[in-house]
């Protein structure tokens, strides 16, 4: 019997990116259904009632949401191929613990920076490329967070990448002088099929972000 | 399977240092509990976890494991021949306790909180009407979960139960200090009874610290501003 597998999504959302990443990565058919995150749909609001938020897979009629959980069911749902969290109890708890921190230092600032202006925008910036740099030393010298593997981490931070260029833009700042490792391994992940396809174009983001300010009502 | 050494840096009253205690009863694995003094944070805790310097940490053969929830399921990873599963066995319930366990700490958690730091009646009220409002979501997420048996996860206690029944102690300080039933018997039967179950697990009893010790830490966790 077929899969069903919907995404609800919205094309901005680097969380949402991440659960197409992860469906490309084990080649599974999906039906991306864009959402109106200002006008939400009847299905956003039935299949995701206690957040209405995106994404959200609806596998064979049953809602998935959060998008590491997301990302983790997909991983144990279809396990053969490109397994994107690692067998080894330890290694796994590790992928967690940085996609938590993703999660935990990587919104807030980097809201202020595209949100905001003037002191609050520099503050922003100033803890962002504080966070860029725990990250890049925890990389360090590999070819993805998890070793030779792309996985869990990667996937979980790659979506901010596509930000990049908005965030440079409206801050006035180069990513790359402050961590070149980290954008030789964000260029590393773009060369893969699961990513390039998942990922919106850079400057389309930053065209559009003076229109999502003006519709979150934002100055 | 080699149970190594094991070390838990944490406090008797940390509610997240429970979750992992819980764990590793459930798995019956002895490890030597480090407790940290209030006020200070030791050099063994700062190099276990330079990014947050938190608790709870565990401390697996010399190898560090931190944020409570990634230490649970390490837990039942790890000692996955030891004991009861902490989370189902079908990958679309592991998601589904995996959801509500995240909504307990960003949702339910920081409302409980505000409780504590309320000023003023009109804030305090607000914050009352908020945990009310998100206990009722969990109410329902039981009953989905539960599927008629006594724990979220079943016959046993597992992840969610964990996740949430760690705040039981918390929940009833937070009680006294509103005046205010937060777990209320008629308006969400199913958890209320649910909490006793929790609390009378063999795993969870020798760990649940007593309220008045509790509410007396509170105090000084969370100073009332003077009139």
């Amino acid at each position: 019997m077929a899969d069903e597998v919907i995404l609800l999504d919205y094309w901005l959302s680097m969380f949402g990116m991440r659960a197409r990443i992860a469906l490309e990565e084990k080649n599974i058919k999906f039906d991306y259904r864009e959402q109106d995150l200002f006008n939400k749909s009847q299905i956003l609001i039935e299949m995701n009632p206690v957040h209405k938020k995106i994404p959200v897979l609806i596998h064979n009629g049953k809602p998935v949401c959060e998008s590491l959980i997301v990302v983790e069911y997909i991983d144990e749902t279809w396990p053969g191929e490109n397994q994107l969290l690692s067998s080894d109890p330890y290694q796994r708890a590790q992928a967690k613990f940085w996609a938590d921190f993703i999660d935990k230092k990587v919104p807030g600032p980097t809201r202020l920076i595209w949100a905001g202006k003037g002191e609050e925008q520099e503050a922003g910036k100033k803890e962002f490329i504080e966070v860029l740099k725990t990250l890049e030393s925890e990389l360090g010298d590999k070819t993805y967070f998890g070793g030779e593997t792309f996985g869990f981490v990667d996937i979980a931070f790659i979506g901010f990448c596509s930000w990049f260029d908005a965030y440079e833009k409206l801050a006035n700042f180069s990513i790359e002088a402050e961590c070149p490792k980290l954008i030789a391994w964000a260029d590393r992940c773009l060369k893969r099929e699961s990513v390039a396809k998942s990922l919106p174009d850079s400057e389309k983001i930053t065209k559009y972000i003076p229109e999502l300010k003006k519709r979150l009502g934002i100055e | 399977m080699v149970t190594g050494d094991v070390k838990l840096i944490g406090s008797w009253a940390s509610v997240f240092v429970m979750r992992a205690r819980i764990a590793l009863n459930l798995k019956s694995i002895s490890y030597e509990f480090l407790q940290e003094t209030y006020g200070t944070k030791s050099e063994l805790l700062l190099k276990s976890n330079p990014v947050h310097k938190k608790m709870p940490v565990l401390i697996h053969a010399d190898k560090p494991v931190c944020e409570s929830n990634i230490i649970v399921q390490y837990i039942d990873e790890a000692w996955s021949s030891y004991g009861p599963s902490i989370l189902p066995s079908q990958p679309y319930d592991r998601a589904i306790a995996r959801f509500w366990a995240a909504y307990v700490d960003d949702k339910w958690f920081i409302a409980l909180r505000s409780i504590l730091t309320a000023r003023g009646e009109e804030e305090k009220k607000a914050a009352i009407a908020e945990v009310e409002e998100r206990t009722d979501h969990l109410e329902k997420a039981f009953i989905d979960c539960s599927n008629g048996k006594p724990f979220f996860n079943g016959d046993h206690i597992g992840y969610l139960d964990i996740a949430l029944g760690s705040f039981l102690g918390w929940w009833r300080v937070v009680e006294l200090d509103a005046n205010h039933i937060l777990l209320d018997e008629t308006k969400t039967p199913s958890l209320f009874k649910w909490a006793e179950r929790f609390c009378n697990d063999p795993a969870v009893k020798p760990l649940m610290p007593e309220t008045t010790k509790l509410a007396e830490f509170a105090r000084k966790l969370f100073p009332k501003p003077q009139a």
